[in-house]
């Protein structure tokens, strides 16, 4: 039997009932739910976590002699991450990885660099601006930066897939999930989310590692290498190295802070 | 009035099934692309912008171009672009309804679109590119529709529309300029770094726009018994000429600032487009031959014997039409990503399910044309039998 209008509209009309019924139960559900009485989520911090006003990395050029050793960071970071390992190019996706100095300072190079430079690797990952034009861009704060430590961070469920971020990031930081990462995942990390199809993705400087005390992953990897800590501090061991040391950080003209610093 | 739109010829007919086929082998494409991930196109991680985007600002021009009729007609009194205001703003519709069809297919989670509402975030430009561009769609709807079963009524238009209409003419402005900002506000991309993008867009908008709409009213006038008017079209084909000619030299304005100031960040993306770069140039023979469109429609357009021949100015509209199509729907968006900010060359080209998909939005958008202008030329045809059974009466 065709249902008929009359049959529709007394459907419809049950349906709304119902509909405003269930208002007082999702109230009575909020106010009961969550912690205390603030309506905004609540979340512990972990005793041993590691926090800052202004986390960076100093990137201690003079040390790099391999392209293993950059190598040995981007294993690191891809594996704590589930970064896939794409075969098609188009589809590759990337959180850190090396590549020459002229592509790090591409308005930098002349013929007579250094040999030491013009032979390395440099290691290139998000800079985690201080003024970062992705977040200008991104139309649903999916792409936000954190207040406490100035982290430029991603929320995979609450992007839709613009890649807005992607055009306005200087750097070429971003990747894309042009399809299903997880079958390219070799050994899923159960710690950290997979991601799916149709969403942005980008170095986190280990924000879940620094939440539970632990230091970013390339750190870890990176044979000293690297060096992470609190700009904010003006004792801190990033702090001194910048202090005694000349650095560069990447396209400093556009005006968006980076806080990767290189020492070269 | 869509009753209008129900009876038709078998051409009528015809058309919109073969449309319908085309829109619906794209759409099944396109859950293809759900199903697997914008993996199915020709994007990068390099070139992360590319045909849907490209379409999508090509029309947007479009859109506002139709501006062109209503501007004369309301604030100038020019009477004559009243018989066509109707075919300007239901092209507008039809390509807004484009527009908005490319930017869901080029999202990467179009089921999570509306957490563009949900999460208002009045920093980022496509936050006010959804607001001018659902707006001037509704405007234009809302406009279009009365004014036309008014004339059908044989009634003056309802007053409260005057506000409205005039709000059109800004707002037409403002679709295009927010969509030139989506790119000129980008700190690493040389190639949009510009202030003139935005005037250069409308400059393209109001030579592509008024350009098809002259083509669509030469069609209009073969098949139908409704004629748009020979002064309306040469009138169109001068505001046309002025923006073209407009459109070259802000690109020539362009190439001028890049060509002397010979700052490799602006230089390298118009080389790349008209040279290639490091042995790359998928786009050189396009980019020559938009240019050679362009060029040889201005001078067919700026001589007056060429102009007024109704077969040549169909001829130079469309060539205009096609150059302004390479040059804003092939070559400016992913020249602004080749080279990547790390200036590797990577090229892209649009893969043949990308096509697909793109020519399904195309004929989606002309359905929605070919009904709305069935509508309007039926509406036409209807007052001017009614005078002629007058006149015959009299």
């Amino acid at each position: 039997m065709k249902p008929s209008r009359r049959d529709f509209l007394k459907i419809a009309g049950a349906s709304a009932a119902v509909g405003l019924g269930a208002v007082p139960v999702m109230e009575a559900l909020a106010a009961s739910g969550g912690h205390g009485t603030s309506p905004k989520a609540q979340v512990e911090k972990w005793p041993e976590g590691l926090t800052a006003t202004h986390w960076a990395m100093v990137v201690d050029v003079r040390k790099i002699e391999s392209a293993e050793q950059i190598e040995a960071m981007v294993e690191a970071c891809h594996t704590v991450h589930n970064v896939p390992l794409l075969n098609e190019k188009r589809h590759e996706i990337k959180w850190i990885w090396g590549t020459h100095y002229h592509n790090a300072f591409p308005s930098q190079p002349h013929e007579h660099i250094s040999e030491h430079l013009h032979h390395i690797l440099f290691p290139v990952m998000c800079n985690h601006c201080q003024n970062p034009p992705c977040v200008r861009a991104c139309p649903t704060k999916a792409t936000f930066q954190r207040e406490s430590d100035g982290l430029v961070l991603m929320d995979f469920h609450r992007c839709i897939g613009c890649r807005f971020c992607m055009a306005a990031c200087p750097y070429g930081s971003r990747s894309f999930n042009f399809r299903d990462p997880r079958p390219f995942i070799a050994e899923t990390n159960k710690k950290f989310p997979t991601r799916m199809k149709g969403v942005v993705e980008k170095c986190n400087f280990c924000a879940e590692r620094l939440a539970v005390g632990q230091l970013p992953a390339c750190v870890e990897a990176s044979d000293g290498i690297l060096t992470f800590g609190d700009l904010g501090d003006p004792d801190s061991e990033v702090s001194q190295l910048l202090k005694e040391n000349y650095s560069l950080r990447r396209k400093p003209n556009l005006g968006t802070g980076p806080s990767v610093y290189y020492i070269v | 009035m869509l009753e209008l739109a129900l009876k038709g010829s078998k051409k009528y007919w015809g058309l919109l099934i073969v449309l319908a086929g085309i829109a619906g082998v794209a759409f099944l494409t396109w859950l293809y692309q759900l199903q697997f991930g914008l993996g199915i196109t020709g994007l990068s991680r390099d070139v992360s912008w590319g045909f849907y985007i490209a379409q999508f600002t090509f029309l947007v021009g479009v859109a506002a171009g139709g501006v062109m009729v209503v501007l004369p007609y309301y604030l100038h009194d020019y009477k004559a672009f009243g018989r066509i205001t109707i075919l300007g703003e239901f092209l507008a519709v039809a390509a807004l309804v484009m527009c908005l069809l490319f930017i869901t297919v080029d999202l990467g989670q179009p089921m999570r679109m509306l957490n563009v509402l949900f999460y208002p975030t009045p920093n980022s430009m496509l936050f006010y590119d959804m607001i001018v561009l659902n707006g001037y769609l509704f405007l234009n709807i809302v406009v279009g529709w009365n004014v036309l079963e008014a004339e059908r009524n044989g009634t003056h238009y309802q007053p409260w529309l005057k506000p409205l209409i005039y709000l059109s003419i800004p707002w037409a402005i403002s679709i295009h300029t927010v969509t030139a900002y989506l790119y000129c506000g980008l700190p690493g991309r040389g190639f949009w770094l510009t202030a003139i993008l935005a005037p250069r867009f409308l400059a393209s908008a109001f030579a592509a726009g008024p350009a098809l709409l002259i083509l669509l009213c030469l069609i209009v006038r073969h098949f139908t018994r409704f004629d748009p008017g020979r002064e309306q079209i040469q009138a169109l084909a001068k505001i046309v000429t002025y923006a073209l000619i407009a459109n070259i030299f802000f690109f020539l304005c362009e190439v001028f600032v890049a060509g002397y100031s010979q700052i490799p960040e602006h230089t390298d993306h118009l080389k790349y487009l008209f040279f290639g770069l490091h042995g790359h140039g998928v786009l050189v023979p396009w980019m020559w031959t938009s240019m050679a469109l362009m060029v040889a429609a201005i001078i067919l357009l700026i001589v007056p014997a060429a102009r007024r021949h109704e077969g040549v100015l169909a001829v130079s509209c469309a060539m205009l039409f096609i150059g302004a199509w390479i040059d804003k729907g092939l070559g400016l968006i992913s020249a602004g990503f080749v080279p990547n900010p790390l200036h590797e060359v990577n090229e892209y080209m649009p893969t043949t399910p990308e096509v697909m998909i793109t020519l399904g939005v195309w004929a989606a958008g002309f359905i929605v044309l070919t009904i709305l202008y069935k509508m309007a030329t039926s509406v036409k045809e209807e007052s001017a039998g009614v005078l002629r059974t007058r006149v015959v009466e009299s």
